[in-house]
């Protein structure tokens, strides 16, 4: 079953906006689906004291950070009526405007889709081990921490 | 014992190191070994930092040889 196989969440870079067209056609065949729901997390180029974001390096503690997104997974599919569930996180570096991170959940009705898009985003932001080095333009840089 | 010891983030950028083989003697509580290696490397605001054991935030553990300790800035995916 599709929900049982571990699933990669990482990708080298940013995401491409092609990877979600592709996503959304990839489930054109399920026609049980109703409704998908899409987060699209993307690098804002925040000002802080004078010097602006250009770009934010992510590293993880990959392993850890797997199994704690398959125990979410998990929960997801118990708690959500849901047909299937896509995530994907950058690792490296992403420059302002380009996508760090791709939720894509499917439903029949939209209700499902929504709520489990968001426990997707809020679980991945506050329980898994990825660090944020925001790169000023001037090469300077400072860590991010999640509000 | 021997203890596989990961930084990540501005810990190891602090420490200049993503990893490290620790040897450690008279067996150390978990708490104590972040006290140690905080002094060590200077690491800043000592308790945002999350150690987890083996993978394992639940730091109710006695270290043992071998175990992997990952020291864990603020999380900041998304």
């Amino acid at each position: 079953m599709e929900k049982k196989k571990p699933k990669k969440i990482f990708v080298q870079g940013a995401i491409p906006p092609e990877k979600i067209a592709g996503a959304i056609a990839n489930h054109q065949s399920k026609t049980n689906i109703g409704a998908h729901s899409i987060f699209l997390g993307q690098i804002r180029a925040d000002e802080i004291e004078g010097r602006t974001v250009s770009a934010i390096e992510y590293t993880a503690y990959e392993e850890m950070a797997e199994n704690i997104y398959h125990e979410i997974r998990e929960t997801a599919f118990s708690k959500f009526n849901i047909t299937c569930a896509h995530v994907y996180h950058s690792l490296g570096k992403v420059k302002t405007g380009e996508l760090c991170l791709f939720v894509f959940t499917s439903s029949a009705h939209r209700k499902m889709a929504i709520e489990a898009c968001n426990y997707f985003v809020e679980e991945i932001k506050t329980k898994l081990p990825i660090f944020g080095k925001e790169i000023f333009e001037d090469e300077t840089h400072q860590w991010k921490v999640n509000k | 014992m021997n203890i596989n010891v990961k930084y990540f983030g501005m810990i190891a950028e602090a420490a200049g190191k993503t990893e490290e083989v620790l040897e450690l003697e008279g067996n150390p509580s978990l708490g104590e070994l972040k006290d140690r290696q905080v002094k060590k490397y200077a690491i800043k605001d000592p308790q945002s930092v999350q150690l987890a054991v083996n993978q394992n935030l639940n730091t109710q553990v006695e270290l043992q040889d071998g175990d992997e300790v990952a020291f864990l800035p603020p999380f900041a995916g998304g």
